[in-house]
């Protein structure tokens, strides 16, 4: 009995360390400017919904999410694409330097994307792709589709080989055997590596920022024009910052039992 | 798993081998291109050697960062491997309050980089912030703009609050997959809860958490965006990591020889870390195969 006590009180002290944070921003995105810097408030006293206004009305807000949502879902159709066929083949046949690619493929996710920045806006700029969504969409494939080969294989790995054998024998081509037969198997799988994929292009800031300027910029470097002539305005700024915790928040509870598997590469 | 042996299976790993290798492949060419060369601008180059390299090899700078970023992801590991690891231990083991667990601790891991920056920018500022207005109000002098020692404890507490979730749910799921039959033998041993830890969990955790320190190391080595928005490398040079001092100086400074020697230097390091947890990895896996 005490034993329960304790590990509640410790979880609670936990949880309470992480939402006050958060507590905070929401806080703020509904006061007003005044009550920000003038009165401190632990709840906003004049509730006030200009901060989302602001950002849901203006173009140059809306839009950022906009392009980010685009990139996103482009990078995530791209990584699963082609990391499908690529993870049926580490989970189904050994190859000739296998083992050596599906390292490198680690190395990807763990390399630094400040490494990447400059030539990446040097490579896009002289293909003529800068500052377009497919650019952001093919720099995040440097990450995300190591991590959907890993995630998918994993889960391939749990569907039997008997299945393609029997299918082979009723006559199935390969095509037709993965798309109608094995894609529905793995079909949860699928769902987990895609909001990964997406996920992880997502939170990401440093290429998405680097590769755009204009007419693909993201939502998160919109966010650093909040500082104008007359002080930073915080009240939008949090307001922005509440948007993007939204889509993640939507569907964390349905993916809560693969989250340690989608951050560790499909390894748990 | 016995797998079949086959060639042609290259031609299914062909496209992700395509991809990736137009974004990773190409531009680590011109970044190795950079870091023998020197340039003056219109795509006028002239070889330059190891001049780079051995620039970047005795600049202080360099070192400073480097020693800066050690530090840093040393004090990561040390607070974020065994709270996590408490954590996990705490939590509920299923129904309702597990999921509700799971949850909440993973939401600090699905917010944008930048936003984690702004959260604990707006919550620790000293005019308009819960910490920061709560630490003057009893007494303690707290400013991360302006004091180095705040600045880091500011940077290392939101990355604690960031990443620690994710060291406690891979060990959450470590120790979901403990049969209830190891427990009961405990029991009837009448092991102390220390030994249950020692003897049963912690093994049964190695993998995972091996998984925890490499995610945990790889990502602090790496860190750029929250720090960037939280403190902007300052004050002074002081929260200045790797990542930061290297897009100053190449994108900023437009120092292209010397940043590139640095990031090439910098991959290294990464890969040989990688490489390191990968065999230890592949061969814990082997070892429990058997």
């Amino acid at each position: 009995m005490m034993r329960v006590k304790s590990s509640a009180i410790v979880m609670t002290i936990y949880l309470l360390f992480l939402l006050v944070p958060i507590y905070w921003l929401v806080n703020m995105s509904f006061k007003t400017n005044a009550e920000i810097t003038g009165a401190f408030t632990l709840f906003p006293h004049e509730l006030t919904l200009r901060n989302y206004a602001v950002i849901l009305t203006d173009p140059s807000w809306y839009m950022g999410y906009v392009n980010s949502l685009i990139y996103v879902v482009m990078n995530t159709v791209i990584s699963i694409t082609v990391a499908l066929p690529a993870a049926y083949a580490f989970s189904r046949y050994s190859f000739m330097g296998d083992k050596h690619l599906f390292f490198w493929l680690l190395t990807n996710r763990m390399s630094p994307p400040a490494v990447f920045a400059l030539p990446f806006f040097q490579l896009y700029s002289s293909v003529g792709l800068f500052d377009t969504h497919i650019a952001v969409a093919l720099a995040h494939c440097l990450f995300n589709v190591p991590l959907a080969v890993w995630i998918l294989e994993g889960f391939m790995r749990g569907v039997p080989k008997e299945i393609d054998e029997t299918a082979y024998i009723d006559g199935y081509g390969f095509g037709r055997f993965f798309i109608k037969i094995f894609m529905p198997l793995i079909a949860s799988g699928i769902g987990v590596a895609a909001f990964f994929c997406f996920m992880f292009s997502w939170v990401e800031l440093l290429l998405s920022r680097t590769l755009t300027s204009v007419n693909a910029k993201p939502i998160a470097a919109t966010m650093t024009r909040t500082v104008s002539a007359s002080g930073m305005d915080w009240g939008v700024l949090a307001a922005a910052g509440v948007l993007t915790i939204i889509p993640g928040a939507l569907v964390i509870y349905f993916v809560r039992n693969y989250i340690a598997k989608g951050f560790a590469l499909g390894r748990v | 798993m016995d797998k079949t042996v086959n060639n042609k299976a290259w031609f299914l790993v062909l496209p992700v081998l395509v991809l990736v290798a137009f974004s990773a492949v190409i531009p680590l060419m011109t970044v190795v291109n950079y870091s023998v060369n020197d340039t003056f601008g219109n795509n006028q180059f002239f070889w330059a050697g190891l001049e780079w390299f051995e620039e970047m090899v005795t600049s202080s700078r360099l070192h400073d960062a480097l020693g800066r970023q050690v530090l840093f992801s040393a004090i990561i590991l040390a607070i974020e491997v065994p709270l996590g690891i408490f954590i996990a231990l705490n939590m509920p083991k299923k129904g309702f309050w597990a999921s509700l667990c799971l949850v909440l601790m993973a939401l600090p891991l699905l917010i944008p980089f930048n936003v984690v920056g702004t959260i604990w920018q707006i919550f620790g500022r000293v005019d308009i912030g819960l910490l920061g207005r709560g630490l003057a109000a009893i007494g303690i002098d707290y400013n991360y703009t302006n004091d180095a020692l705040d600045a880091w404890i500011t940077v290392i507490v939101m990355d604690v609050w960031h990443w620690t979730s994710l060291v406690a749910l891979l060990c959450y799921a470590g120790l979901q997959s403990i049969a209830q039959a190891y427990y009961q033998a405990a029991r009837i041993d009448q092991a102390s809860r220390w030994a249950v830890f020692r003897y049963i969990e912690l093994p049964k955790m190695q993998g995972v958490l091996l998984i925890a320190v490499l995610l945990r190391f790889m990502d602090s080595f790496m860190i750029y965006t929250e720090p960037f928005v939280v403190t902007g490398g300052g004050p002074g040079n002081s929260t200045t990591f790797l990542s930061i001092d290297l897009v100053k100086m190449a994108v900023g400074q437009f120092d292209l020889g010397p940043a590139a020697a640095f990031s090439i230097m910098y991959f290294l390091v990464i890969l040989l870390v990688s490489w390191v947890f990968y065999t230890v990895m592949t061969n814990l896996d082997k070892a429990e195969g058997q």
